[in-house]
């Protein structure tokens, strides 16, 4: 059985809570997770001072309820079993995860699922900038795994990423698959201003037209059959992609010529 | 036995350890993936002399594939997974990636896997691209059509090869007739392949010959023309005309499935005599008795 955290008292600065992974929580008692230590601000404190810890009703592994939207660095870490979040989250969720499956039925802020290895992460909502994104000073981001985010997103989508799958269902930001090294970034709405930006591999698809940098040059249109696999795959996740999207044709760009010049953008032809 | 007046003899049809893996080609249409189908599976009759046996399992609707396309299932057999392995890389690479439009997927989920898309990317001449979805990776191969999309690795397993039944008759024209319909009765079952042409074979083989360089030569105890001077002759009298359906599947109840269908099959459409082939039962790791398989359900 699961365990469920409901947010009694909300932080009044950022907290810092990579305890909430079921990794961390596996085995221990409901008083005992109470007791985990926690960054608040500048200070240490006991998961218990903000939390009601109780088992969990719910399939999850963990489920926790509550506006956690100053609550950092959820599912950081985890290597297996299943995070619920009934709100929003904060900054940093599922940072460095390697497998296991987190779900926020809310929005989420910057940095969801950096440096991120396996598992999924999947936010019913918005999220914020640099999804799926390497750190500042850091050469590669996301490394595999899949990041599903049903609402928007903001600049830097998979700055850096070598592997995986991050799927927008909305619009994002500028810089999609800035610095790309492969992997694959779905945006079902519109793209922002310099997609793939000095990417070496991947692909970035986009089901709108978009402005394309004059460094990628066109090179035909094709029905690329994995996209197929691809996207009947994000339509199992509830993700609204259309019959003709899976079986109609994309305009396909090679770039960024400033690098390799391997990557592909696939813009959905209307 | 007798299934109406066929007569079933008591014997068993003797069946190998062999190893497996299932092809699902995707393409634009039946026709393209039939075609590819045909011709990865074609001249893969005997492990004897095609280093392999292979065959269509059946055709596939667009909500059966990976992709949404219609295609078709083929089951590709060898005496290990690595002889596996390389008979997939190159009827894969000379067959399927060379059809319009094909995609090439495992078909299989297994414990061990080998190797194929990986290898047959290097056609790509470093143009290839790799994509990973779950656990599963896939190469994309550029190709003048487009790109030939393939899975890195394909499952195999433990199967069973040369289950066979001999259907005995009174002429050619009986014989067919009778095989035909042992041959439609025993698609029917999942997990099978005939992999003779039309899923008959005429010259059933022996193991061994008088002639040193053959491991196989003709089974002259069912050849017509030798009974009264080949000293084993089964060809009892009245019989003119006999047809082989060698059986190979998945797991050893999808054999005996197809083996009791397409003999009871047979024995309604004219069959005099139902037998099997078998060394003495001192080859191979199965003897499929017929009176045994006869009795069975057919969910056995």
């Amino acid at each position: 059985m699961g365990l469920e955290l409901t947010l009694r008292n909300a932080p009044d600065v950022p907290l810092e809570a990579e305890v909430l992974s079921p990794d961390r929580v596996a085995g221990l008692s409901e008083s005992d997770v109470a007791k985990l230590v926690v960054q608040h601000g500048n200070q240490q404190a006991e998961l218990g001072e903000f939390f009601d810890v109780a088992a969990g009703a719910g399939g999850a592994d963990l489920q926790l309820i509550g506006n956690l939207s100053a609550v950092k660095m959820i599912g950081a870490g985890m290597t297996r079993g299943t995070v619920l979040v009934d709100g929003n989250v904060g900054l940093h969720l599922g940072h460095g995860m390697s497998g296991g499956e987190i779900t926020v039925d809310g929005n989420a802020d910057d940095w969801v699922g950096p440096e991120m290895s396996g598992g999924r992460i999947i936010v019913k909502g918005n999220a914020g900038h640099t999804v799926g994104a390497a750190y500042r000073g850091s050469r590669i981001g996301m490394r595999g795994g899949e990041i599903i985010v049903h609402g928007n997103a903001g600049n830097e989508v998979g700055n850096a990423m070598r592997n995986g799958l991050i799927a927008i269902g909305g619009d994002c930001g500028d810089f999609a698959g800035v610095n790309m090294l492969a992997g694959t970034i779905i945006v079902l709405g519109q793209l922002g201003l310099r997609g793939g930006a000095g990417m070496k591999r991947g692909s970035i698809v986009c089901m709108n037209d978009a402005t394309v940098l004059p460094t990628f040059s066109y090179a035909c249109a094709i029905d690329p059959v994995y996209l197929r696999l691809y996207l009947s795959h994000l339509r199992s996740f509830g993700l609204h992609v259309r019959d003709d999207q899976i079986t109609g044709r994309y305009h396909r760009w090679s770039g960024d010529s400033v690098e390799l010049n391997r990557g592909e953008l696939l813009l959905f032809e209307q | 036995m007798h299934v109406g007046k066929t007569e079933i003899v008591d014997t068993f049809a003797e069946a190998f350890e062999m190893w497996a893996a299932r092809v699902v080609i995707t393409a634009d249409s039946d026709k393209w993936a039939m075609a590819a189908a045909r011709s990865m599976t074609g001249f893969a009759t005997s492990v004897i002399g095609c280093k392999c046996e292979a065959g269509i399992e059946r055709t596939l609707g667009g909500d059966e594939t990976p992709d949404g396309r219609p295609g078709v299932a083929c089951l590709l057999f060898a005496m290990d997974a690595a002889g596996v392995g390389k008979r997939l890389v190159e009827r894969i690479g000379q067959s399927v990636m060379t059809c319009p439009s094909t995609a090439c997927f495992n078909g299989l989920e297994a414990e061990k896997t080998v190797v194929v898309g990986g290898k047959l990317r290097f056609f790509g001449d470093g143009y290839q691209m790799s994509k990973r979805l779950g656990a599963r990776r896939f190469w994309r191969v550029p190709v003048m059509d487009g790109e030939f999309l393939v899975d890195d690795r394909f499952g195999v397993q433990p199967a069973v090869g040369g289950g066979n039944i001999l259907i005995l008759a009174a002429d050619r024209t009986a014989v067919l007739a009778a095989a035909g319909a042992a041959v439609a009765a025993m698609r029917e079952v999942p997990g099978v392949i005939l992999p003779f042409p039309d899923g008959v074979v005429r010259s059933g083989s022996k193991v061994g010959s008088r002639y040193k360089a053959l491991m196989a030569s003709t089974n002259d105890a069912y050849c017509p023309t030798l009974r009264g001077y080949a000293p084993d002759s089964r060809v009892p009298e009245g019989v003119h005309a006999v047809a082989e359906v060698v059986i190979d599947g998945l797991d050893l109840a999808a054999v005996e499935k197809a083996t009791r269908r397409g003999a009871r099959a047979a024995a309604g459409a004219g069959a005099v005599q139902i037998a099997a082939g078998n060394y003495g039962g001192n080859l191979g790791k199965y003897k499929i008795g017929l009176h045994a398989v006869m009795d069975g359900a057919d969910g056995s």
